[in-house]
């Protein structure tokens, strides 16, 4: 239940793009189209759900103070957070490379849909948001950092997906001349996040 | 860390005087407008949005994003050359974190209640894209001097719309404007508000994150309007 509830919370309560504005660049800038958004949508959920789990055992094993005393007891005051951000994007960006050689190499078809959103990902800020969230957080064990790491992936790739239907069927529409493109999309991101809010009150 | 950063600029604007040719104005002056980072070049969004509650905050993410921006800017120009073209990534990515903990400890360690309230947006300055974005575009193939001012000038272009929109937020959201080291500022007597008998509410709404959006938007409408050729096709 308690994995249930972290899942639910992280797709529309505490939605990346509309709570936190996390990952907005890429949001912004690739959701001309439902098909290109549901791509990096994925590899966004992707890489997530496997950079998360890495970066908790990094953050419970090596740079939490104390954590280090599985090498030795007389560790117990090291403290290395400081270099969480400098780990934390050395993994990210170590991990996406090594998932898009494993993507390239044994799922050709997944690679054909994926390939070209992997190295955008490295600088997506939902995925550092979520390592440091995860940190923020303190989750008590590994299976709730993973389904926290999915939920916010889903709830993003659920968020680029809609602002891409909705940009689709604006090209039809009649919209002021400076709003359009990029100001009615904020506008609207707005509106969405409106929407969004109104799931706050839930308690799961 | 305000300082710091000033008597950084105030030392190289007056080396860098005698080079004010027409080239390097431009590239100070561009981005404020014509190539706006947030509103044109659509870097840098999610800072921008996420820490304009208060005009405090915004204005220690601008001073932190504009220290950030110069050195990464001025040490990746330098090591242009050097950088193998494959990893070029992973090397921009470990300057700008060594940059960003920097800077991250000094506001821990000198400011932290705002350290607090920024939590970990100051961490995502590393992937704020508006700082990889112009490591890519400009000082990959620029000289150190030109990257400097290229850096300035952008850090500038963020930081008027990071403000602007945080004075509207703070204005009408709580009815008052946190000045750096002033404290907050109330504009309206007490007696004016509906608690205290009078007519006027703050709107709530202000502070809440969808509206970040809408004053955006709202910008880029403006800046538009008056700034046609920046008008996109449908």
């Amino acid at each position: 239940m308690e994995y249930f509830s972290i899942f639910v919370k992280g797709i529309f309560i505490e939605n990346m793009i509309f709570a936190y504005f996390l990952g907005m660049c890429s949001y912004l800038a690739v959701s001309k189209t439902v098909k290109t958004a549901v791509g990096l949508g994925f590899a966004v959920i992707f890489v997530l759900g496997i950079t998360v789990p890495i970066n908790y055992l990094l953050e419970n094993y090596v740079l939490a103070e104390g954590a280090l005393t599985w090498i030795s007891p007389e560790y117990a005051t090291v403290d290395l957070s400081f270099l969480s951000f400098i780990m934390f994007i050395a993994v990210i960006a170590s991990m996406v490379q090594l998932v898009e050689m494993i993507v390239e190499k044994f799922a050709p078809a997944l690679y054909g849909a994926l390939g070209i959103f992997l190295p955008l990902i490295a600088v997506n800020c939902s995925i550092l948001g979520g390592a440091l969230f995860m940190q923020e957080r303190q989750y008590p064990s590994i299976g709730e950092a993973t389904v926290f790491g999915l939920g916010s992936g889903v709830g993003w790739w659920l968020a680029i997906v809609a602002i891409a239907a909705i940009r689709e069927k604006i090209r039809y529409s009649h919209v002021p001349a400076p709003l359009r493109g990029l100001g009615i999309t904020f506008i609207i991101t707005g509106l969405m996040g409106m929407a969004f809010m109104s799931f706050m009150g839930i308690e799961i | 860390m305000s300082t710091e950063v000033q008597e950084v600029e105030k030392a190289v604007e007056k080396k860098s005087e005698p080079l004010f040719s027409k080239k390097n104005r431009k590239l100070l002056s561009d981005p404020l407008n014509d190539s706006n980072p947030i509103t044109v070049q659509v870097l840098g969004i999610c800072s921008a949005l996420a820490i304009t509650v208060q005009l405090q905050q915004a204005v220690i993410m601008s001073l932190s994003v504009l220290f950030v921006m110069i050195g990464g800017n001025v040490i990746v120009s330098l090591l242009r050359n050097a950088i193998p073209d494959r990893i070029r990534i992973i090397v921009q990515l470990v300057v700008i974190a060594a940059l960003v903990i920097i800077v991250n400890e000094v506001l821990k360690a000198f400011l932290p209640d705002i350290s607090e309230k920024l939590s970990v947006f100051v961490g995502l300055i590393i992937t704020n894209c508006i700082i990889m974005g112009r490591l890519e575009a400009f000082a990959l193939g620029n000289k150190p001097g030109p990257s400097f001012l290229d850096a300035i000038g952008n850090a500038m272009g963020y930081a008027w719309i990071l403000l602007a929109v945080s004075i509207v937020r703070e204005l009408f959201g709580s009815g008052a404007i946190s000045f750096p080291g002033m404290g907050q500022v109330k504009f309206l007597p007490e007696g004016w508000f509906i608690a205290n008998g009078g007519l006027y509410e703050n709107n709530n709404l202000m502070i809440l994150p969808p509206m970040a959006l809408v004053v955006v938007g709202v910008i880029i409408w403006i800046q538009r309007a008056r700034n046609t050729k920046l008008i996109e096709e449908n």
